[in-house]
């Protein structure tokens, strides 16, 4: 079967895979270059824990076609980090205790960064909107939202 | 079988591409086709487009015309079409918002489909695409041919701009902030001298497309927006309406709620 060669930057690396004709960028991201961050859940577009930023914009990546990433930049949460040092959203969502399962965990990361990187200063109606997308059957989602806000926090008081 | 993957340049191509296979299927923002894949369903070549005529919106005359594959995140994202951000935030999260385009929310299966129920209250114009053809047809037309004898790809829509304050649209969903609709009604409400002239009606997820109410329409014509004034179109709520029985609500449930929700619209109280 034929293969369509395809070229994107995923985190801070330029990649170049072969997929097959249909497959979904999920597919290509955990099977054709490793990054097992995002995870398959739904399939639907139900459940958001595949969530990736294409250009900066959140994606479902298991709805996104891998061969329409050609050109663009692709951020999972296995990019948050910087070396040993993880991301404020990263420290956040620990401190917060906001992961319990853990498994709607890089989806929301996702989420909140979108949302972060446009509003630094969101308010909590705001966060709940941006995490709208993504389902978390274990926290009741208040530990995620006060997480989410508490990075934002943080950003504030290093710029000031 | 695998799965072929096919680009054109135009639109032309594109849909003579999409017209020669049975199931080939049209992909723009992949929330609907990427996600039959996923579930198996028999898809054959995906066909897609970069003519840039699909992701513009552009004025075209007194109207506004919007390119099929404009997603609901550009439409928010656009101040001039501020009329249509209430019905562009009731679909999905940011990431589906990101995805979803208009052209989709056309072909969307019920109950989705919250965007085209504000279109279709704005006597949106539809452009087909057939072959190198193209075709404008209403796009209530459009939604009677849905699924029966429809070909073609959908180009864009044109549409008029409302009045300030004058499309109302309501989502009705059993989750917050976001859930898939119980249902949807939007409602195009222009007033002369006090009263309602011209009301366009229309619901989401009251039937197997968003569909107009035109028994609505006429309780409303001439009338002043009190408890009056709209009695006569709160009773005649649920006329013509075939809504489906799913995992979000029963028939029953949808047909109850609905004569409620349309008086809270028009007499503007809060959901």
């Amino acid at each position: 079967m034929t293969k369509t060669a395809v070229q994107f930057r995923h985190n801070e690396t330029d990649v170049a895979v072969f997929v097959d004709g249909a497959a979904n960028l999920l597919a290509v991201l955990r099977d054709g270059i490793g990054d097992v961050a995002p995870k398959y859940g739904c399939g639907q577009g139900t459940c958001g824990v595949c969530t990736v930023l294409i250009d900066g914009e959140p994606h479902l990546s298991c709805l996104t076609l891998a061969e329409s990433c050609q050109g663009r930049s692709v951020e999972t949460a296995a990019g948050l980090k910087n070396g040993p040092e993880l991301h404020p959203l990263q420290l956040a969502f620990m401190q917060h205790f906001a992961a319990q399962c853990g498994f709607c965990t890089p989806g929301m990361l996702m989420a909140a960064k979108a949302l972060l990187d446009r509003n630094p200063a969101p308010t909590r109606e705001d966060v709940a909107e941006a995490i709208s997308g993504n389902i978390c059957r274990c926290t009741g989602y208040e530990p995620i939202v006060n997480a989410i806000l508490a990075a934002a926090s943080h950003d504030d008081a290093r710029r000031a | 079988m695998p799965i072929t993957v096919r680009t054109f340049a135009t639109l032309g191509d594109a849909a003579t591409a999409l017209a020669a296979e049975r199931d080939a299927r049209f992909l723009a923002g992949g929330t609907l086709v990427m996600r039959a894949v996923n579930e198996g369903d028999t898809v054959s070549t995906i066909v897609r487009s970069t003519d840039q005529g699909l992701v513009q919106v552009r004025p075209a005359g007194a109207r506004i015309e919007i390119g099929a594959g404009v997603t609901m995140a550009r439409i928010l994202a656009d101040r001039e079409l501020a009329f249509l951000h209430p019905a562009a935030r009731a679909v999905g999260g940011p990431a589906i918002r990101s995805m979803a385009t208009v052209g989709g929310n056309l072909l969307a299966p019920t109950p989705y489909g919250d965007f085209a129920t504000a279109l279709l209250a704005l006597d949106a114009t539809v452009s087909i695409q057939n072959g190198y053809a193209r075709r404008d047809m209403p796009l209530e037309d459009f939604f009677a041919a849905r699924g029966r004898n429809a070909s073609g790809l959908v180009a864009s829509v044109f549409l008029a701009r409302p009045a300030a304050g004058a499309l109302r649209f309501r989502k009705i969903a059993r989750v917050r902030p976001k859930g898939i609709a119980v249902l949807t009604i939007a409602a195009l409400l222009p007033i002369a001298g006090g009263r309602i002239a011209g009301a366009r009606v229309a619901y989401g997820a009251m039937g197997p497309t968003p569909l107009r109410v035109r028994a609505v329409e006429r309780a409303l014509e001439g009338r002043v927006l009190d408890e009056a004034g709209i009695a006569g179109a709160v009773a005649a709520a649920s006329d013509g309406t075939l809504p489906a029985s799913d995992a979000i609500a029963s028939d029953w449930y949808r047909r109850e709620i609905l004569p409620v929700h349309l008086r809270r619209l028009l007499l503007g109280i809060a959901a």
